[in-house]
């Protein structure tokens, strides 16, 4: 627990030492929501209609630069490997690094809700829970996110791996997430809301279980 | 004394990595004494960063096998690091951080206690007035100062130092030869990798010369020739 306590506690440092990123990562994941605007047209109905999917790309696509941003750091001097001849636990560096990235992209993800209202007037009076299923959302995307990033940071072409190998697995975490989104938005009438939060709280445990057993592997020699 | 205790620091046996086709360190067998000082030497890629390397579990032996303080480097991996400390040619620095910053990341794994010993190391290495600076602005030489400091901050029984006197300046010099006398007074075992001959054999008790990854000459320092020099 201690050294999750101590991991954490790096990494939460590093991301505010490098907190001139977010802003960058946070500029364009709006432009990403700008650009869907222009590519639906100035149909109100059909962009309120599509809001929750456009959100939750423009989180994805931002999601791979913070993810890849995340193990820059770890990998510029090696500093990870340091790390783990200390010795850290492996586990112990995943779980807090995941859990770093959960909360950035939570926090982006929460700073897109403004932009979604403007752009789509896509508002929902269920704020909290909205906020809930995007930090839902936020840690079925980092858990496998946070593993292939630390795959991919010693790769020349890490830019196009990531997104390459991240995005066909969280297109489970990615429907679920959209649909309890769509129906903060629109309502809903059917009760499914509960349904797709535990299809998204499922995807979550198996990612964070799985990716954490897989770490170890992938960062020793 | 027990199991783990014997007279060897390291013993490794047929040791051998390879990177691809080639073998970087191929059958190396040594064996250093407690509180002894192995100077590791030999030309540009003759293996030396390699076999640091291997001994401190940073990097898998593909034949072969090792114990280091005791415990077999594949199987007691963990065992190892914890009675290990590198040096290596990578800092293992965060750019972003400061000095002070990365040396308390380091302590948050090693116990209580290590924290605390944080001013005091970044005095001796001479960085003390640059503690808050990011190490983005330090140069190669103040890097090099920290990466020891954050090597001397674990209490281990072997220090594998690879090029510790790279970079340094003569007073970098000097603090790092105390660093040493105050290791070996304590017991630890060093196993330093160097091109510096003179000082190896002033500074090591026992020196080994590698070429092509195999082990050309070994015995006590004070014997080692320049290469080419009559024996």
């Amino acid at each position: 627990m201690s050294a999750l306590a101590a991991a954490l506690r790096k990494d939460l440092l590093l991301q505010w030492r490098t907190r001139a990123q977010v802003v960058a990562v946070f500029a364009f994941g709006a432009a990403a929501l700008l650009l869907f605007s222009f590519a639906v047209g100035p149909d109100a109905g059909v962009l309120r209609e599509h809001a929750a999917g456009f959100l939750w790309l423009g989180l994805l696509l931002s999601s791979t630069l913070t993810l890849a941003e995340s193990f820059h750091a770890e990998a510029e001097h090696r500093a990870l490997e340091g790390l783990l001849l200390l010795p850290a636990s492996a586990r112990a560096l995943y779980y807090a690094k995941a859990l770093a990235n959960t909360l950035a992209l939570a926090a982006l993800g929460a700073g897109l809700v403004p932009v979604m209202v403007v752009l789509y007037d896509a508002a929902t009076p269920r704020v909290p829970a909205l906020l809930g299923i995007i930090l839902l959302g936020s840690a079925g995307l980092s858990a496998p996110g946070t593993l292939y990033a630390a795959m991919t940071s010693q790769a020349r072409a890490r830019q196009t791996l990531l997104p390459l190998l991240l995005f066909p697995l969280v297109v489970p975490v990615l429907l679920a997430a959209v649909k309890a989104t769509a129906l903060l938005i629109h309502g809903d009438p059917m009760e499914q809301l509960r349904s797709w939060t535990l299809l998204l709280v499922c995807f979550d445990v198996i990612h964070w279980s799985l990716c954490g057993l897989l770490f170890e592997r992938v960062v020793e020699d | 004394m027990t199991e783990n205790q014997g007279a060897w620091a390291v013993e490794a046996s047929g040791l051998g990595r390879r990177y691809g086709r080639r073998w970087a360190l191929a059958e190396v067998s040594l064996s250093v004494r407690r509180a002894a000082r192995l100077l590791v030497t030999g030309r540009n890629g003759s293996g030396k960063s390699t076999l640091l390397r291997v001994l401190a579990t940073a990097a898998r032996a593909d034949r072969g096998s090792a114990r280091v303080a005791g415990y077999d480097i594949r199987a007691e991996r963990t065992e190892v690091r914890r009675r290990i400390a590198l040096l290596d040619h990578h800092s293992f620095l965060y750019e972003a951080l400061s000095a002070r910053e990365n040396l308390k990341v380091a302590a948050g794994f090693l116990g209580p206690g290590a924290e605390a010993r944080v001013p005091d190391l970044l005095g001796r290495v001479g960085l003390a007035g640059r503690a808050d600076d990011p190490v983005s602005s330090f140069s190669a030489g103040m890097r090099k100062r920290l990466a020891l400091a954050r090597a001397l901050l674990q209490p281990a029984e072997v220090y594998l130092l690879d090029e510790p006197y790279g970079e340094l300046d003569p007073p970098g010099f000097r603090l790092l030869e105390a660093a040493l006398d105050e290791l070996t007074a304590r017991g630890a075992t060093v196993l330093l990798a160097s091109h510096l001959l003179e000082r190896g054999r002033e500074r090591c008790d026992e020196a080994i010369v590698l070429e092509e990854g195999r082990l050309a000459w070994q015995g006590p320092a004070a014997e080692l020739r320049e290469p080419g020099a009559a024996p």
